[in-house]
């Protein structure tokens, strides 16, 4: 099938156009980007006037919970859920049941998203055997099988001999080690950010420290040993100063924040909303100027979701007892609209965050509108307002601190390899 | 009601004439405490239910015959006879006892928040009989009687809060019942158990121990409790006993009429020295006694109680 999409505003991170044109999809590939592309025959057409003509999102975070966790979410929903978002292209992490840290589980994976035919789906194999953290896990089967990255994500590495290994080994295998950066030592048993909202509430807290004393050993690693990490949901200005300073060092450190992040700050814990509980936590006012801060000047690179659906009886618990994890794909455009909204980055900055960045870190197809391309495209209708409603999410998980939030921005047309998976009027479409 | 509530969560939300309202209503309740037929009819008919989630002999004891007293009926439910071990969530838990219609649930629960999250679901009054580290309201109310009663007016004292303020649910509700009264609350205890940013609440921080004492009226010492992670706050408790323990060297620094209050139960010998335990200073046992009457007015105020308390 062939698509024509007239009149939007083509916004191309990766070559910096930004004009109205048309653009054509045919073979899954971007056939041509143009002013007055003439109508072909047999292709159907989108009217995208007034409309933002973008790349597919690439999420390099995501929670898709299959295997084991199908209550949760699985390939198919959260493949769904992301489209809808406008994420053609999902990383998803290992800790499934049984942990990714095989073939077997990757391929399973990637069954899954066959079947599904949605987003593209691109699985994270695990670090350590089992998620342990005690031995590595064996990232030539698994980068065969179709894993573009290894995490323990979820989990720290404690080890600081397994991390330098993993950093070093995985690279023989084009693999790249995204650093889920906690020092379980000094987070205890916390379940917030420890500050005074902790104190007032009388919850157990999580102090700052606890990510950036980790991140620390993993950069002087890097220092020693070379090799690149990636460090998964910065959330505070000290994890940013930090990351900041290593890249000046010129060392290959990149980074990911999430919209929660930049959105919320601890106090929307207030109340014991288990939906705002979450690792690591929303940080301090300070921490949230900090890590826009830090997507301005370039230290954090990518947006990614952090998307982790859980079941509504993991979240209708007592605080302590709640799951941690945001269920994130569907909302994570408009937020990142919201902070264009507010003046703190362009809208091809952020778009840059969601694009050609994550493409060129994980070394992913797509994120680009140029002939020849993947035809992974989306239509956004900027300035639609609506509320954040979770019973609408495709995805299972309805755990969002944003529920009843007024945002602005939503996907009205996705296009994976040429199909349109996703119609704003008709729901998925495939 | 109290406040704008028909629970009792926590004092933060409450304004000084609410807090003043459940203290005088308390008054009459002491009276009734201290008759030879220690009874009303007042709640007759209804029904209150003490879940306790976590042991506790002296505070479900104290509702429960402050139920009684006021001819209501009172049930004990504790989860280590329930169904809490067998997997049912507490909302669960709750929402079958609620179906057996009681007008009041008490719970104790070992978790933070856990009685704000069943308040918003259940049709009955749920009074939080502390809930984790956050509060434990009905102790800062009869704290606040107990100091009312015997210096007439809590406007202007100094309260000094002692011990491990980071985990203590009394340290919380007394910071806000003793503020918002106008008092001044000054918190003190090793400096591994004083969490951040407490002055958000209106506590101020004394600079040491024996600071916090110096010129107080009343001290408030708060139970050690040595089951939380305390290697890594305090290295034992001898130590404690000598450096952050209430004693009589250190009592002299206060005013001569200081007022010495602790929630119980005590650890003798450890945060509080038994000459002080048992000193003119200390009105601990009568803060004992004040309790069953603060939470025969909670009862009263929550159950729509404007009849005449006594007969």
């Amino acid at each position: 099938m062939k698509w024509l999409i007239k009149g939007g505003r083509i916004l191309d991170p990766a070559s910096g156009r930004d004009e109205v044109a048309d653009i054509l999809l045919e073979d899954g590939v971007i056939a041509g980007v143009g002013k007055q592309i003439v109508e072909s025959r047999g292709a159907g057409k989108v009217q995208a006037k007034g409309l933002l003509v973008l790349p597919g999102m690439l999420d390099m975070h995501c929670h898709l919970r299959e295997p084991g966790f199908e209550y949760k979410e699985t390939v198919a929903s959260g493949a769904a859920a992301a489209v809808k978002g406008g994420i053609t292209s999902v990383m998803c992490m290992a800790n499934t049941n049984p942990v990714n840290d095989g073939a077997s589980v990757t391929a399973y994976i990637l069954d899954k998203a066959a079947d599904a035919g949605l987003a593209r789906v691109y699985p994270v194999g695990s670090v350590t055997k089992g998620m342990k953290g005690e031995s590595l896990s064996e990232m030539g089967e698994l980068a065969a099988a179709g894993c573009v990255a290894v995490s323990d994500d979820g989990h720290p590495v404690p080890n600081g001999e397994i991390m330098r290994r993993a950093i070093q080994y995985s690279a023989a295998f084009g693999l790249f080690v995204i650093d889920h950066a906690e020092d379980l030592s000094i987070a205890g048993e916390g379940v917030m950010h420890e500050g005074y909202v902790s104190t007032m509430l009388g919850l157990e807290g999580i102090p700052t420290s606890a990510a950036v004393s980790e991140m620390a050993r993993n950069i002087a690693l890097l220092r020693e040993f070379g090799g690149r990490i990636h460090i998964a949901h910065v959330s505070t200005r000290s994890a940013v100063d930090l990351i900041r300073n290593a890249r000046a060092e010129g060392l290959d450190v990149t980074a990911e924040t999430c919209p929660h992040y930049f959105t919320l700050d601890q106090e929307a814990v207030i109340g014991y909303d288990t939906s705002a509980k979450v690792k690591p936590p929303l940080r301090t006012a300070d921490d949230v100027q900090g890590v826009i801060e830090g997507l301005a000047d370039g230290t954090i690179e990518v947006i990614a979701t952090d998307h982790a659906p859980h079941h509504a009886d993991e979240k209708d618990v007592e605080f302590d007892l709640a799951a941690f994890g945001i269920s994130g794909l569907e909302t994570a455009l408009a937020l990142t609209l919201g902070l264009v909204e507010k003046g703190r980055l362009s809208l091809m900055d952020a778009f840059t965050k969601w694009t050609v960045n994550p493409a060129r870190i994980a070394g992913l197809p797509g994120g680009r509108l140029e002939a020849g391309q993947p035809a992974d495209v989306i239509v956004v209708d900027a300035d639609r307002e609506w509320t954040v409603d979770p019973a609408a999410f495709l995805s299972k998980g309805r755990n969002t601190p944003f529920r009843g939030m007024k945002v602005r921005g939503q996907v009205v047309n996705t296009f994976v390899g040429g199909n349109m998976v996703f119609d704003r009027a008709k729901g998925i479409t495939r | 009601m109290i406040g704008k509530s028909r629970h009792l969560l926590g004092l933060d939300g409450l304004a000084a004439a609410d807090l003043t309202r459940v203290l005088d209503a308390a008054v009459g309740m002491k009276e009734v405490s201290r008759r030879k037929i220690k009874k009303v009819p007042t709640l007759r008919g209804k029904t209150v239910v003490n879940l306790f989630f976590e042991p506790s002999t002296r505070t479900r004891t104290s509702f429960e015959i402050a139920a009684k007293r006021l001819s209501a009926d009172a049930v004990n439910f504790t989860a280590s006879a329930s169904s809490t071990v067998k997997g049912e969530t507490l909302i669960d838990t709750v929402k079958n006892i609620e179906s057996m219609a009681p007008d009041v649930v008490v719970i104790r629960h070992k978790y933070s928040g856990a009685t704000h999250m069943l308040s918003d679901r259940l049709r009955c009054s749920v009074v939080n009989a502390g809930d984790g580290s956050n509060q434990h309201p009905s102790q800062g109310l009869l704290d606040l009687y107990t100091v009312r009663e015997k210096k007439g007016n809590l406007k202007g004292l100094k309260v000094v809060i002692a011990g491990d303020i980071t985990h203590s649910r009394v340290a919380r509700s007394d910071i806000y019942g003793f503020t918002r009264m106008g008092a001044e609350v000054f918190v003190t205890g090793p400096p591994t158990m004083i969490p951040p940013g407490i002055e958000h609440m209106g506590a101020k921080v004394a600079p040491s121990f024996e600071a916090g004492i110096e010129g107080a009226d009343v001290i408030i010492m708060l139970r050690i409790q040595l089951e939380r992670r305390s290697g890594a706050l305090i290295p034992g408790l001898r130590e404690y006993a000598r450096f952050f323990g209430l004693n009589a060297q250190r009592l002299k620094l206060a005013k001569e009429d200081v007022l010495v209050m602790h929630p119980g139960p005590i650890n003798r010998g450890v945060e509080i020295s038994s000459e002080i335990a048992d000193g003119i200073q200390s009105v601990i046992l009568e803060q004992v006694e004040n309790g069953v009457a603060v939470r025969m007015a909670i009862l009263y105020l929550l159950c729509g109680g404007t009849d005449e308390v006594a007969d």
